[in-house]
């Protein structure tokens, strides 16, 4: 879940998605699922000419299984908070692997 | 033990399925819900771009959808680009299963349909039998591109599938 929080923190930043089927699109971040599935505002698609069927496109859903990168704004990123949740995580992941 | 045909009469208490108007759907959820279905309710109702694994791309209305993206489109046609060239083909109602679907494009209704100048609308034969060559000469590209990854040690992401 800590990616699903991490990506909610993202929301209305400018992101570059690209998909494994190569499209890169560029767009607001307007929310986003448990499954990361992204839903994009205000779309535009690097390379227009070699996707034609997406320029008639303004907001996008992309499910979460077909992207490949997610391309974040370095300064909306706060990576010492990032790495204190994920040992805040791998520490409850562990105590609770004790427990049982 | 009691014996039924078809014409006898549906016991009391349990009526016949009568055509009901549907309530018009409305939005619910507040967009903080961050759930598939939030993303994909204010979808519900719109003309949309669907782009699925296989490279089809369709266009149609979305009717109803579940939390794995299961989708049922109304009034759909299937636009196909080759080279400069497109085509449309009316496929009516397509009921796609989650895993397929690359994604969803809401259309801009100022923009519906709008395909850039360098494509021209041409036969649906044409485009298909252009489609297919197009796909097979990939398909050997993609082929020969493998196999001599394949001898280094190295496997394809997606091996011998091609999604567009």
């Amino acid at each position: 879940m800590l990616f699903f929080s991490f990506f909610k923190t993202l929301v209305d930043h400018e992101v570059t998605v690209e998909l494994k089927n190569d499209i890169s699109i560029r767009g607001t971040l307007k929310s986003v699922d448990q499954f990361l599935n992204i839903k994009l505002d205000d779309i535009s698609v690097v390379d227009e000419v070699k996707y034609p069927h997406m320029s008639s496109c303004k907001n996008v859903f992309i499910r979460g299984s077909v992207v490949r990168y997610i391309h974040l704004p370095a300064a909306a990123v706060d990576t010492a908070l990032l790495e204190d949740a994920t040992r805040r995580e791998a520490a409850q992941a562990s105590a609770r692997a004790k427990q049982s | 033990m009691e014996s039924l045909s078809i014409h006898d009469p549906p016991p009391a208490g349990e009526q016949p399925v009568k055509h009901q108007p549907v309530p018009p759907m409305v939005p619910q959820l507040p967009p903080q819900m961050f759930t598939t279905a939030a993303q994909l309710l204010d979808l519900t109702d719109k003309k949309l771009m669907v782009s699925l694994r296989d490279g089809k791309k369709i266009i149609g209305v979305l009717r109803s959808w579940d939390q794995f993206a299961n989708l049922v489109l109304q009034d759909t046609i299937e636009r196909i680009f080759v080279q400069n060239l497109y085509a449309d083909i009316p496929r009516g109602i397509y009921i796609v299963r989650g895993e397929n679907v690359l994604l969803l494009g809401e259309i801009d209704l100022d923009k519906d349909d709008y395909i850039p100048e360098a494509f021209q609308e041409a036969s649906v034969d044409r485009v298909f039998t252009l489609q297919k060559k197009e796909a097979e000469d990939r398909k050997r590209k993609e082929k020969a591109r493998s196999k001599k990854l394949r001898a280094y040690g190295f496997e394809g992401e997606h091996m011998g599938e091609a999604i567009i």
